[in-house]
């Protein structure tokens, strides 16, 4: 077993092609001189990128409004969902490996299942949910309740429901490993309870903090599955690149696939060297 | 003494649940002394230890700093300090800053803070060392580091939960010695719990001896170990032969106790019922080859050695001995006629009344 | 003291609370509920089974249910299969940074948005795609060929995105076999099949069930691989419920399909861990 053989080599090297040879070719393509994502090369262009729709009738992405207010959207709703994912997440953690109450277990549990819940399940779920209590509340209050109908605060709302979920167990893994007579340490030699909170056990927890951050922006700005059910009119990235590829797009989405292709590669070094820090 | 305990319990008693792990324990440490509680694991002697600190709180009695009652004073207000048995030192930090950590928590500004820290990493012989990691120090290094920590906030009492267990034994020997000087040239009075008889004996002015949450003695390691007031202090601190038997006689301060053998041995203690224990340490065993060198030593036995259980200065003789369930253990000097002594080859013991200790078993 | 705790307990669980409640479970009771409810004139709904008497009625709906479960099974099946090797590779025969290096070379892609990810796909198989070209510019086919739009390539889209899944809780249940274990199994006269078959297999189960669950769940819940991929042909069951409550704007009926989903899946997730006897803990966990 220790001395592969060839054809198993053969497929390996077959298996890491089939893996990446999408992801090339789109990146690829984002330079193609042709109005269409497709072959043949037409030659070396920066128009998906900067262009302003001369050169083929549609501008680049960084000049097309339609791609710039999709990120914007996408950042709109990932920012918030990763700083709530970080604080929440945290609070959650302290609950599972600090406290001591009956039905703890049952909690934990409970915060696991949003895993098997499928995104569309989801999605719908919060969907119908929000729009019974913005009927009661509207007839009861006589105003509109705007953001529980679908828009992007409900889409925040929506993958907040799964992002807690993988952000808690992120946190609560680094603090399961702390050291408690830390605190006690520093509590000995006169800190205040907020100074230990901030001197000790923040600063330990910190590479877990900004990992948990990290992965909640990135999962908020690809979600797709509930993002789709909770839309309103404002579109993010991930639904606009749907309707367009429904459609049949220009190059342009595919700069933008680049786009987002460079920030999780820079989002995932910056996760593996804060995790090499937690080691 | 004049001048009033640094420490003082009062009737300290903690229960969890019906269990009692502190049982009305009262002592006090004078100014500048080095004052050990010594017990095996699960005697209570962690909790007391967390009591003073302030980690947990007694369920009665009264804990005194100074003639202050600490009761409801949290442990950051506590002038105690701690060297917890893991060390704990804060690895987001350098060991300049995990000194300087609870000045600034003080209030001292910054500067004075590291300036204080510096002087104080001199005096423990850690000079330059301020700038690196935690994680980049031997065990010993780290030992003095977390001592360190605690004595820059010139607190009236140290606490010192195992902080050796974690070592090897050649370096916890020398610990042990460092220690020691340590306290003495800062002249701060040290409370230390261990499991370890031998770390105690070696560095304490005086230990008390704690068994399932209560104290058994307090005195100075020689009272200990030549005076045990219990049957319980007798065989944890030191190593001794131990025989039950029962009262034949007694007449004055001298008891005689028959084995279930038949066999008689004479030795000193309170005894008032019938059933009773004697300890005796194997160094206060005399050997011999001739009986006669014995001469007028009240208990003596003939017997056969059994193993020899060489350990150069500490090495010692099992002796088969009729009348004795099992065989006697004897210090064998290795500077006298009998250091060759091989399995098997006959021989004459004998020891003084005043050797055995005798207690109601 | 006691109830100064107790409000400070209280307070950090409120978030948990919260997220729990006004996220999950009350809003599945809502589609519980709504799932339940049929409209009987125009704004007026009463308590029935109606939407899934429909579901049951209307072929178009069980069939494309049926589909999606027994395709989801099907590329769980395949993906299992694809990823055994690659994860034996990378537990068992890779060394030091080339293992480091196999690993994050596996991850990386599945960072990368789904879409995007489809998009690479939907440009190497379509009628005008680099697949089609490439076969003209070698001479094996003389017009261009479409591989876009038929069950292959959603299978194709299915497996690829599950594959991480796979090799991910697989690559780690075979780390931890000893290799002592392996080479008595070959001192003992094994042939590579029986030691893999006999000692191997059994002791990555709980990687493969792992993996199996979480590839199954995604498949089933997917929505965008197969609309992309299959077009008109995709038929998966997502794409139903999505119809019903955005298109349809029938939310009971949409709700009666969730539920459905949200069954067949937990279904699935249950009968594994049972099957296996592991529990849901520690099966994510090894994701």
């Amino acid at each position: 077993m220790n001395r592969p053989s060839f054809v198993w080599k053969l497929y390996i090297a077959a298996f890491y092609v089939f893996l990446f040879a999408p992801l090339l070719v789109v990146a690829i393509f984002a330079f193609n001189a042709s109005p269409f994502p497709s072959p043949p090369w037409r030659g070396f262009t920066l128009a998906w990128f900067i262009g302003d729709g001369s050169a083929f009738g549609k501008p680049g992405v960084l000049m097309d409004p339609i791609w710039l207010t999709s990120i914007g959207n996408s950042l709109k709703v990932a920012i918030p969902v990763a700083l709530l994912a970080v604080v929440v997440g945290t609070v959650n953690a302290w609950v599972l490996e600090r406290a001591e109450f009956r039905g703890k277990t049952f909690l934990a549990m409970m915060m696991l299942w949003p895993l098997v819940i499928p995104g569309v399940v989801l999605g719908i779920s919060i969907l119908a949910f929000f729009s019974r209590v913005a009927n009661g509340l509207e007839d009861w209050l006589q105003t509109d309740l705007d953001p529980l109908r679908p828009g992007l605060p409900l889409v925040i709302l929506g993958q907040l429901s799964f992002i807690l979920t993988i952000s808690t167990l992120i946190i609560a893994a680094r603090l399961r490993k702390f050291d408690r007579s830390l605190e006690e340490a520093a509590l000995d030699l006169g800190a205040s309870r907020a100074r230990v909170l901030r001197t000790i056990t923040l600063p330990f927890l910190k590479p877990a903090l900004i990992g948990a951050g990290l992965v909640a922006l990135l999962m908020s700005f690809e979600n797709f599955n509930t993002t789709l059910m909770l839309v309103g009119s404002d579109a993010p990235l991930p639904i606009t690149m749907y309707g367009q590829m429904r459609e049949g797009a220009s190059p342009a989405i595919n700069a933008v696939s680049l786009f987002l292709m460079l920030g999780v590669g820079g989002i995932a070094s910056l996760f593996a060297l804060t995790s090499k820090a937690e080691a | 003494m004049t001048s009033p305990p640094d420490l003082d319990l009062l009737n300290i008693t903690k229960r969890f649940g019906s269990h009692r792990a502190v049982d009305d324990v009262t002592f006090s440490v004078a100014p500048g002394e080095f004052f050990s509680i010594l017990g095996p694991s699960g005697c209570g002697k962690t909790t007391l230890m967390r009591m003073i600190a302030g980690f947990e709180d007694p369920t009665s009695g009264d804990i005194r700093i100074r003639d202050k009652s600490m009761i409801g004073v949290p442990a950051n207000r506590r002038p105690v300090n701690m060297v917890f048995q893991s060390l704990a030192l804060f690895p987001m930090m350098s060991v300049g800053e995990n000194i300087a950590y609870g000045l600034t928590c003080r209030g001292v500004a910054r500067a004075e803070a590291e300036k204080r820290a510096n002087r104080m990493l001199e005096r423990v012989g850690l000079k330059g060392f301020g700038d690196r990691r935690v994680t980049a120090l031997s065990g010993g290094q780290r030992q003095r580091v977390a001592i360190a920590r605690c004595l820059v906030l010139e607190p009236t009492l140290v606490l010192l939960d195992e902080p050796l267990g974690a070592l090897d034994l050649k370096l916890r020997e020398h610990m042990k010695i460092e220690l020691k000087q340590l306290q003495a040239t800062f002249n701060t009075t040290f409370a230390y719990i261990t499991h370890d008889q031998s770390e105690a004996l070696v560095m304490s002015d005086r230990i008390a001896v704690m068994n399932q949450g209560r104290f058994e003695q307090v005195g100075s390691p020689r009272e200990l170990y030549h005076n045990p007031a219990t049957p319980f202090v007798a065989s944890f601190v030191g190593e001794t032969n131990r025989w039950q038997g029962e009262i034949a006689s007694t007449a004055g301060g001298t008891v005689a106790l028959r084995l279930p053998s038949g066999a008689t041995i004479m030795g000193e203690g309170a005894a008032s019922q019938k059933s009773a224990l004697a300890f005796v340490r194997p160094e206060a065993i005399a050997l011999s080859q001739d009986q006669a060198a014995l001469g007028t030593l009240p208990n003596r036995f003939e017997g056969r050695v059994a193993a020899v259980l060489f350990d150069g200065a500490n090495s010692s003789l099992l002796v088969e001995t009729p009348g004795f369930d099992e065989p006697v253990r004897a210090v064998l000097p290795q500077a006298g006629p009998l250091a060759g002594i091989a399995v098997g080859a006959p021989i004459h013991l004998g020891w003084a009344s005043q050797a055995t200790k005798v207690f109601a078993a | 003291m006691r109830s100064a705790q107790r409000l400070t307990l209280f307070l950090l669980m409120a978030p948990a609370v919260l997220w729990l409640g006004l996220l999950i479970v009350l809003p599945h009771v809502e589609i519980l509920i709504l799932s339940f409810s049929e409209r009987v004139a125009p704004r007026v709904y009463a308590f029935g089974a109606g939407n899934y008497l429909e579901f049951f009625t209307e072929p178009l709906y069980w069939r494309t249910f049926a589909r999606t479960a027994i395709m989801s099974i099907l590329v769980t099946a395949i993906t299992l299969v694809l990823a055994f090797p690659i994860a034996l590779y990378i537990a068992r025969v890779a060394r030091g940074p080339t293992k480091a290096m196999l690993l994050l070379l596996c991850l990386l892609p599945f960072w990368v948005s789904e879409l995007v990810r489809t998009l690479g796909w939907m440009m190497l198989l379509r009628e005008t795609g680099v697949i089609s070209y490439l076969l003209r510019m070698t001479g094996l086919a003389d017009q261009p060929v479409e591989m876009l739009y038929n069950d292959g390539a959603v299978i194709l889209g299915l497996v690829y995105g599950g594959l991480l899944f796979m090799i991910v809780p697989l690559a780690n249940a075979l780390e931890s076999l000893e290799p002592a274990v392996v080479e008595a199994g070959f001192d003992l006269g094994g042939s590579r099949w029986t030691v893999l078959r006999r000692i191997v297999i059994p002791h990555a189960m709980p990687g493969i069930v792992a993996g199996s669950i979480i590839v199954f769940m995604l498949t089933v819940g997917n929505f965008a691989t197969p609309v992309l991929l299959g077009g008109k042909n995709g038929l998966w069951f997502t794409e139903q419920i999505y119809a019903q409550f955005i298109t349809r704007f029938n939310w009971p009926q949409g709700a009666a399909f969730g539920m459905l989903l949200l069954l067949l899946s937990s279904t699935i997730v249950w009968v594994g861990l049972r099957l296996t006897g592991q529990s849901l803990g520690t099966t994510l966990r090894q994701a």
